[in-house]
């Protein structure tokens, strides 16, 4: 029974979101299934957020390597939790805490500065990820190359520089305007050729999903 | 000296009368100019004073395919609804319920000439009408009559879509059934997935673990399913090569989810004494945080492997390229066109696509699931099809001018566009 009636509640709730889709009386059904997911995940947290402690907690108490680290998480976690669900530094309890408070404070000055340290590594990351594939160790990638080349010549002026001299016939070979041609021709092709087969996957996968043959994600009945 | 002092002292009559008459005519000029300029100030306040247009042609329509609650008004709008230099300043929409007392139901901004009337009951029946505001008048339009929302059973606008899923789905479940019958289906092989067990082996030989991350969708998301789905494999396999198997998680129901499906995999693998909880833990719904965290332990612990197979965004370079640096053999997965270029070139193999999803069937070797990914196939035969068909139409409709390829490859455009 842990698996069928998991498996019914999939099989039941697949068929009506396929229904909900076509058929506008039971289009509100699509929407009550997206709400109920999101309470659902809301109770979850619970579970995410008890495990973070424990886990931490123990790796303290056990002096396990890097235990330092626990300290930072469960004061980070716990500073947080308190600022927000206290209120702490808010003029009342109605008060909007993203916008006064310790919480809104530590928000804005603390966590917004770190996630955006975290995404500006991107920019390295890019450089050194470009490097190891644009290197021309075969025909691909030599191809890769050159398109590459091509369309990062064309989007500076000094592209526009240096073909700007060809006659109006041959203005295709102009280098902004191959660039153009590389990104909606070709790599457009490519891109809607996974597009196609992702939607497919997806289909494939759906129905697996829903006549139960796809049932991995459900654990096993013993257990 | 004496006809020098005529000339400056006592002017002759003559001499005057020719200075006077182009004075005069000045003077009537710039009286004329005046009064002009004058005119032209009336003429506007003029219009300021006439009484404003009303929208006119106003028609209240039922809204097609919806669950008969909703409607549709359009109109024209007021001839003094000009851009910039316009009277109008709003239009107010009043609906009538049941012949009852009309009440605002909406203030648009000038321009407008449609608005979709919502959360109306099929019982009642509505009428509507629209006020043109400016700034010291107002016009009200005529009364629409009465109208009744109706309710649609089915989509019919979506009907080539309905037609696309019956095919497909249809074609899945052929497939599976003649699967089921013991035909054998051929599968090309997917680079990606061959490579799973040689990662693993590879852990197993550097004794370090294999860190296995599913993106940052949640449960709600097929691409995080999937990841579960070779989840089950890869643990498994990982019970049968007594290795270690670190899980960090951006949501608690994944962290559910993937728990019970390491259990499974160590059952089967028949050492369920094996799995602890621990396998996986949770870290943070946050974006970056999560990021911050997962770096922290590919850097620390150095994992043999590492799968990235889920739903991911602006951190899969980020996560990538710091797998790469540590020296893992990385296998990437993702239905994110935007990331693959990502993935691609920084990890070792990469699922594109549809791979993540067929990947479960793939790994499991069973007929059913091999079975839905023959049937697939079917779609994609339509779409090359209707693809090279398309294409050829078209060029040979520019070349010919030939009136019916170009109907001809609208008609099937058609098919695969879906209007609202």
């Amino acid at each position: 029974m842990r698996r069928e009636i998991p498996l019914i509640i999939t099989i039941s709730v697949g068929f009506l979101a396929i229904l909900s889709f076509f058929s506008p009386p039971f289009e509100p059904l699509g929407e009550d299934f997206t709400l109920f997911f999101d309470i659902i995940a809301v109770f979850a947290f619970f579970l995410g957020g008890g495990n973070l402690m424990r886990v931490h907690i123990d790796k303290l108490i056990k002096r396990k390597k890097d235990w330092g680290f626990s300290i930072v998480t469960l004061v980070g976690f716990l500073v947080m939790l308190v600022a927000g669900l206290g209120k702490i530094g808010a003029e009342s309890i109605t008060s909007d805490i993203t916008r006064e408070g310790l919480f809104s404070t530590l928000y804005y000055n603390v966590h917004l500065p770190l996630g955006s340290t975290m995404y500006a590594l991107l920019a390295f990351f890019v450089a050194s990820a470009s490097y190891r594939a644009f290197r021309a160790k075969n025909r691909e990638a030599t191809v890769l190359l050159i398109a590459a080349f091509i369309i990062l010549l064309g989007s500076t002026p000094i592209g526009q520089m240096l073909t700007n001299w060809m006659p109006e016939g041959m203005s295709i070979l102009e280098i902004p305007n191959l660039a153009v041609w590389i990104m909606s021709s070709p790599n457009l092709a490519g891109q809607r050729a996974i597009m196609i087969g992702i939607g497919l996957g997806v289909v494939s996968m759906s129905l697996r999903l829903i006549l139960g043959i796809e049932r991995t994600y459900l654990g096993k009945d013993s257990g | 000296m004496s006809p020098r002092r005529s000339t400056t002292g006592a002017r002759p009559p003559v001499l005057c009368s020719c200075l006077l008459i182009p004075l005069v005519f000045f003077f009537l000029f710039l009286t004329n100019s005046a009064s002009l300029a004058q005119g032209e100030t009336e003429v506007v306040d003029t219009t300021a004073t006439t009484p404003l247009a009303p929208v006119t042609s106003l028609l209240a329509q039922d809204f097609k395919y919806d669950d008969g609650d909703k409607l549709m008004l359009t109109w024209v709008p007021s001839i003094d609804d000009i851009p910039v230099t316009g009277r109008v300043t709003a239009y107010e929409v009043y609906q009538i319920c049941n012949n009852g007392e009309p009440h605002r139901i909406a203030e648009l901004l000038p321009e407008v000439s449609t608005f979709r009337v919502e959360e109306l009951h099929r019982d009642s029946s509505y009428q509507f009408y629209v006020l043109a505001l400016a700034e010291d008048a107002s016009a009200q339009s005529v009364v629409t009559a009465a109208i009744t929302p109706e309710q649609e059973w089915l989509k019919w606008n979506w009907l080539n879509l309905m037609v696309m899923t019956i095919v497909v789905c249809g074609a899945v479940m052929v497939f599976i059934k003649t699967a089921t019958k013991g035909r054998k289906l051929f599968v090309r092989k997917i680079a990606g997935l061959e490579a799973v067990d040689e990662a693993i082996g590879r852990a197993t030989e550097m004794g370090r673990p294999i860190l296995y991350i599913p993106g940052i969708n949640d449960m709600d998301d097929v691409q995080t399913l999937a990841s579960l789905t070779i989840l089950g494999h890869v643990a498994e396999q990982v019970a049968n090569y007594d290795i270690k198997i670190r899980m960090p998680v951006a949501r608690s129901l994944v962290m559910t989810a993937a728990r019970e499906t390491i259990k499974a995999g160590y059952q089967t693998a028949g050492r369920p004494d094996a799995y602890t909880d621990d396998m996986v833990s949770y870290i943070t719904d946050e974006q970056f945080g999560y990021v911050a965290a997962v770096n922290g332990i590919m850097v620390r612990e150095k994992p043999a492997t590492v799968f990235l197979l889920g739903a991911f965004f602006a951190e899969s370079l980020i996560l990538a390229e710091t797998g790469n640096s540590v020296g893992a053999i990385q296998i990437a997965g993702t239905a994110r066109p935007a990331q693959l270029p990502f993935f691609i070139a920084a990890c070792d193999f990469t699922l594109i696509g549809e791979e993540l999803f067929a990947a479960s069937a793939y790994l499991s070797d069973e007929p059913k699931a091999l079975g839905s990914l023959k049937g697939q196939d079917v779609g994609k035969g339509i779409a090359m099809a209707a693809i090279i068909i398309g294409v050829t139409l078209t060029t040979l409709a520019t070349l010919t001018g030939a009136e019916w390829m170009s109907s001809a490859t609208e008609l099937i455009r058609s098919w695969f566009v879906v209007t609202d």
